[in-house]
């Protein structure tokens, strides 16, 4: 099999923060009735997580399931073995109104890290960073694409979005990245 | 003459001097100056000229209200017109050059508009342009045009060298204005715990107080500020901005801040400004209030100056606006500044006081220094021509006839009261109250502006709440923002009362106040307003734009009320009846690179890339916007013009293989249950009768039956349906899925999920494509029979997890293979290698409309524009009988819809080969109802085909396929008649054979 390329291969910046692209990352679209037992269970059988509850994520020993709408979620798994998180899923979820799809090559991932994290963040997504924990997540967006940011632990931020607009996700942070736009406001 | 005092100055470093130039003359000035104090300290009074007469300007306030001193500042990619000298900050380097005049600021050819201000009354442009009709275009629209604007644009082929961002924040209670009001009232809201931000407009905190002299809490003002801004950095709660304008307010608690973050220090690398976007639980305006003018004849002198600003010159940078100064006044305020000049040194020549008798505490400090008062006084006219030399006294209550005196002086410090600033409060919808004793209009309590839960979500406080003395403006802004326990403490100061004076002397003569100005930079007089009022203009938003009252860059800020209240005398009516004019964001003007914030260079908007995309920069590929995306229009080879490229890749496609980037389409997973069901409403033709691994064309319309998208569906399994889109409508048809389903299909058993970006999409086309594929390697059978024309099939090519549709939108044998995006660069090189024996090339999207053209095969966006339904395409195949509903189907049979008039698309070949304008009408003799000419088609795409070796075109012409092979004139270019044959528009390989191979 022919080596996948994530979008932005081992990008990384440091200003403000350190930016890296998070590379290949297993991704699933799950709908279906968040409330099921079955679902329940068919996400803690692909992930170890439990379904998150709203605008949060959780975490497992295979993976994560982060909330994306009322019948949504997004579950994270390792890239390899994800076209097989969504055959199983499938087969649990046999005989449920659900859907699951893999969107693992539809995404780029970036992390971004250090104490200015939420500065650099609040520049392009309408957010309320202030109380925002670990394993909290916002759909929101970042300046003019749509993105899912969550907090993954400390001062360590995760922001997904389209891979086609990676370079453009990835210019953007760096340009409100860039040493002098310190803001001060999250301390 | 203005000059720098020898000893003062609180905001100065005198041991930091810095050198700066005015319209080219070096001037120095110390660290801390604004470059309107540092001009004065330089002995420059004239800071420009006035907007319609030209007349010369000199600063009239030390802040965000001034409506003089605009200059233009920088140069080349940092040049900026009318900038404030007031709220300059002024650095070492700064380069300000004058506006409004020609050919020097110093003597100026437009003043001569001055002359003839006579005959350019008020609404002069209304009364005088108009005739004759011929006169506008040639004459005064040229006239106008040139002199209309103050500083000229930055020029054109600058780009702004800065760099500008957003920061979205959220707060509990943010307080406008870092006064002794703001900073009491957001030290009780930070005490109680709330999450707090302070915006200060300028590069200091305390206001007015310091400069006035107040003590509170037992200590100077300013050691006071000291000690609050120390308590409020110390809190994570709070958040305190200096250099930062509150903008605007606006629905539902959004408040815009306009941070200067680095205007003081050009070339820094930082953000120069910086837009706060925060949405706030409660805004406290503690915004102060701005001095008025006054009106007597010749105020518009440079030189004449608002009493407070004086005050700040003197007592916050050491400059004094002259060496002999006169005093106007109807109050006891004015008279601290007759005492903070005296206390400099400079000659208070008199306070002329318009009361009858001048009583309080403060004059009577004034007379106990020594200092003159002329009570019952007015200024009849100031003398001079380019700056103050003389002032002429006469009894306040007279018609100015008698000149009682003359004072020499070489500045006026003039003071009519003071207005609330309620803008901020005003933005969202507050109402205002008119404070008869004071003579102003203050916010009305019981009328805030409504948040989203009908509470009032905007509070003033202090001076901006009309609160004039010390003790009540701390008081009120600590109740406001409930604090506990006492508020700060001040020494009260007895004014006595102020006598309301709109014009001096009372009863002026027309002489006079045709040279009293009430809007220094747009030149508007009271006389002007009046003759407003006397030709019916009784709205005080109509004079307004009638006398351009108020209009100009500052917005009126020191000559709304002075204007509103002789438009009220003339209408014999109370001020509070007239109302004023409407309070719009922002405040003052904000730089149009931080409404930008970030959006610029390569960010200016997103540009959506395919997995492919770089491979396709490296080619030296043309690009074609098409939504967001890029996709190669043609992959020109070296010299090879655009037109030659497509030819090429055209006749490469059509005799070997051509490979062509399709990952832009769209492609949406529908799954559920019921996917049937919905997608046969989604689309006009039936879907749900589609085997599994089969393929089927269909279109989709709006409820009003209007053909919106088309794409190609395919049946994944018994309850999913894998629905391509255009590549523009991926996003549009999406959400318009997710709408039904939320919203009118809630109950439906389906899902819909977006796995465009998922897939790279890869189309291998021509009568080689087959060898191709199979040369890459695959585990599927991809021959004729293996994998039928509109089929499908999961497997593996070149090793990569693949899904091959057998489909064509060129006539050509054609597979376009789906694999994941992050394969799809691997892919396309795996396909090119394979097909170097065939001479494979990839082909942009215009050889793809080409092809798609010669097949007669329709185009979303070129044969439809939003007007046009299924059955004008001649695509009634694709409209189900079958079905009970269908989105479109009722709009479809509307009488409209089925009418035989409607125009229907036909091919169109020139007779001479020649290839007709995209768009070109075929006109008809005569004209409509409308007075246009009448018309029967249109030409909605046309190529040069080089299959056919000729153009071809299609067309909707009213009646079209019935008219097979007639002859048809089109309008060409220049309205030149082209000659064509309506033929049918399918011109290559009816039979489909090619593509069935």
């Amino acid at each position: 099999m022919s080596e996948a390329v994530s979008a932005l291969p081992h990008a990384q910046y440091s200003g403000l923060v350190d930016l890296a692209e998070a590379g290949l990352t297993g991704m699933i679209t799950l709908r279906g009735d968040l409330a099921s037992p079955v679902l329940a269970e068919a996400v803690r059988a692909a992930t170890g997580a439990s379904v998150p509850e709203v605008r949060r994520i959780e975490a497992g020993e295979s993976g994560q399931a982060a909330w994306m709408s009322p019948d949504e979620l997004l579950l994270i798994v390792p890239y390899e073995g994800a076209a097989g998180v969504v055959e199983a899923l499938e087969t649990a979820l046999a005989g449920e109104f659900a859907t699951a799809a893999e969107v693992s090559d539809a995404r780029a991932f970036f992390r971004i890290t250090g104490p200015q994290a939420r500065d650099v963040l609040a520049k392009v997504c309408p957010v309320d960073f202030s109380d925002f924990a670990v394993g909290e997540l916002r759909r929101t967006r970042a300046a003019q694409v749509a993105a899912a940011v969550w907090r993954e632990e400390g001062d360590v931020w995760s922001l997904v979005c389209f891979r086609s607009v990676a370079q453009y996700v990835w210019d953007l942070l760096a340009t409100v990245s860039k040493p002098g736009g310190e803001v001060g406001f999250y301390r | 003459m203005s000059h720098r005092l020898s000893t003062g100055g609180r905001l100065i470093d005198r041991s930091r001097s810095l050198e700066f130039t005015f319209n080219g003359k070096s001037m120095s000035g110390y660290e801390g100056d604004t470059l309107s104090a540092a001009m004065l300290g330089a002995g420059q009074v004239l800071a420009g000229r006035s907007f319609k007469y030209h007349r010369p300007r000199g600063v009239v306030a030390s802040g965000a209200e001034e409506p003089n001193a605009l200059v233009g500042l920088g140069e080349g990619q940092r040049y900026e017109p009318n900038q404030r000298t007031t709220t300059t900050e002024l650095f070492s380097g700064l380069k300000a050059t004058s506006q409004n005049h020609w050919p020097s600021l110093e003597f100026d050819v437009g003043a001569i508009n001055s002359k003839l201000s006579r005959f350019l009354p008020a609404g002069f442009y209304y009364k005088m342009l108009i005739h004759p009709r011929a006169f506008w275009k040639h004459v005064y629209e040229p006239i106008v045009r040139h002199s209309a604007g103050l500083g000229r644009a930055p020029d054109a082929e600058t780009r702004d060298a800065d760099r500008y961002e957003h920061f979205y924040a959220f707060c509990d209670v943010l307080v406008a204005g870092g006064g002794v009001a703001g900073l009491t009232a957001a030290r009780a809201a930070a005490r109680a715990g709330k999450r707090v931000i302070v915006m200060e407009q300028t590069a200091h905190f305390g206001g007015r107080a310091p400069v006035d002299g107040e003590v509170i809490d037992g200590m100077p003002a300013s050691e006071w500020v000291d000690g609050v801004l120390a308590e409020l950095h110390g809190l994570e709660n709070v958040t305190v901005l200096e250099r930062t304008m509150v903008a605007g307010v606006h629905d539902h608690g959004y408040i815009l801040g306009y941070q200067r973050v680095a205007d003081h220090q050009p070339g820094a690398d930082k953000p120069r400004h910086r837009l706060w976007r925060v949405r706030v639980g409660q805004l406290i305006t503690a915004t102060g209030a701005i001095e008025r003018p006054l009106s007597f004849a010749g105020n518009d002198l440079p030189g004449v100056m608002l009493a407070s600003a004086v005050r700040d010159y003197v007592v916050n940078w050491a400059v004094a606006p002259g060496k002999r100064v006169v005093v106007v006044t109807n109050n006891d305020d004015a008279y601290r500044t007759a005492l903070a000049l005296h206390q400099a040194g400079v000659t208070v020549t008199a306070v002329i006081d318009a009361r009858f008798e001048a009583t309080g505490d403060l004059p009577a400090q004034a007379r106990a220094v020594g200092i003159r008062v002329a009570e019952g006084m007015a200024i009849r006219q100031v003398l001079g021509s380019k700056r103050v030399s003389a002032v002429a006294l006469c009894r306040f209550d007279s018609d100015g006839g008698a000149v009682a005196e003359t004072l020499e002086c070489d500045a006026i410090a003039m003071s009519g009261g003071w207005s609330p600033v309620v803008h901020l409060w005003s933005h969202c919808g507050g109402k205002l109250t008119w404070d008869d004793a004071r003579a102003f209009f203050r916010p009305d309590p019981a009328r805030p502006p409504l948040g989203h839960d009908g509470q009032g979500f905007v509070a003033a406080v202090g001076s901006a709440n009309g609160m004039m003395d010390i003790v009540e403006v701390l008081s009120d802004a600590h109740q406001t923002a409930q604090g506990t326990g006492e508020a700060p403490q001040a020494e009260p100061v007895p004014e006595a009362e102020m006598l309301p004076v709109w014009m001096m002397p009372k009863q002026a003569s027309y002489e006079l106040r045709a040279k009293m100005w009430l809007d220094p930079q747009n030149d508007v007089k009271v006389s002007d307003v009046q003759l407003a009022a006397q030709e019916g203009y009784a709205s005080v938003e109509h004079t307004k734009r009638y006398t351009t009252l108020g209009m100009a860059t500052d917005q009126g800020k020191l000559s709304n009320i002075n204007g509103l209240a002789i438009l009220s005398d003339a209408l014999g009516q109370a001020i509070p009846q007239t109302g004023t004019t409407t309070f719009r964001p922002p405040y003052t003007p904000i730089s149009l690179g931080v409404i930008a914030g970030e959006a610029a260079g390569p960010v200016f908007q997103p540009l959506r890339r395919t997995p492919m995309h770089a491979w396709h920069e490296a080619q030296g590929v043309y690009w074609e916007p098409v939504g967001l995306w890029r996709r190669p229009y043609c992959y020109p080879q070296g010299e090879e013009s655009h037109a030659d490229a497509v030819i090429r890749e055209i006749n490469q496609t059509r005799t070997s293989v051509g490979l062509l980037d399709a990952s832009t389409l769209g492609k949406l997973l529908i799954k559920g249950p019921d996917a049937g069901k919905l997608v046969d409403m989604l689309y006009t033709n039936m879907m749900s009768n589609l085997k599994v691994g089969k393929c089927r064309y269909g279109l989709m319309c709006n409820e009003n039956g209007f053909l919106s998208d088309d794409g190609v569906v395919a049946r994944l399994s018994e309850d999913s349906f894998l629905c391509h889109t255009t590549s523009g409508g991926a996003d549009r048809i999406h959400a318009w899925i997710e709408d039904w389903l939320q919203c009118e299909w809630w109950d439906w058993q389906a899902h819909v999920v977006n796995l465009t970006e998922q897939f790279a999409q890869i189309a291998v086309v021509g009568p080689n494509a087959r060898k191709v594929l199979e040369k890459m390697g695959s585990d599927m059978d991809l021959s004729r029979e293996g994998l039928a024309f509109m089929e499908w099939r999961d497997g593996k090519i070149a090793d990569i997890r693949a899904r091959v549709f057998r489909i064509s939108f060129s006539g050509e044998l054609s597979y376009e293979v789906a694999v994941p995006a992050s394969q799809g660069q691997a892919f396309w090189d795996a396909a090119l290698k394979a097909g170097a024996e065939f001479g494979i090339a990839p082909y942009g999207t215009e050889a793809l409309h080409v092809m798609r053209a010669e097949k007669g095969f329709i185009m979303i966006g070129d044969e439809t524009d939003g007007t046009v339904i299924p059955q004008d395409l001649n695509l009634n195949w694709a409209i189900s009988k079958k079905k009970d509903d269908f989105l479109g189907k009722r709009g479809m049979e509307r009488v409209h819809m089925v009418s035989p008039d409607r125009w229907k698309l036909v091919g169109i070949e020139t007779l001479d080969g020649s290839v007709i304008e995209d768009g070109s009408l075929a006109p008809l003799p005569g004209v409509n109802e409308n007075g246009q000419r009448r018309t029967q088609g249109r030409i909605t795409s046309s190529y040069y085909s080089p299959t056919l070796g000729k153009g071809i075109a299609m067309a909707l012409v009213h009646n079209g396929p019935e008219r097979m092979g007639e002859e048809i004139a089109f309008q060409g270019k220049d309205g030149a008649t082209i000659m064509a044959r309506i033929v049918d528009p399918v011109f290559y390989d009816k039979a489909g054979e090619k593509q069935n191979v």
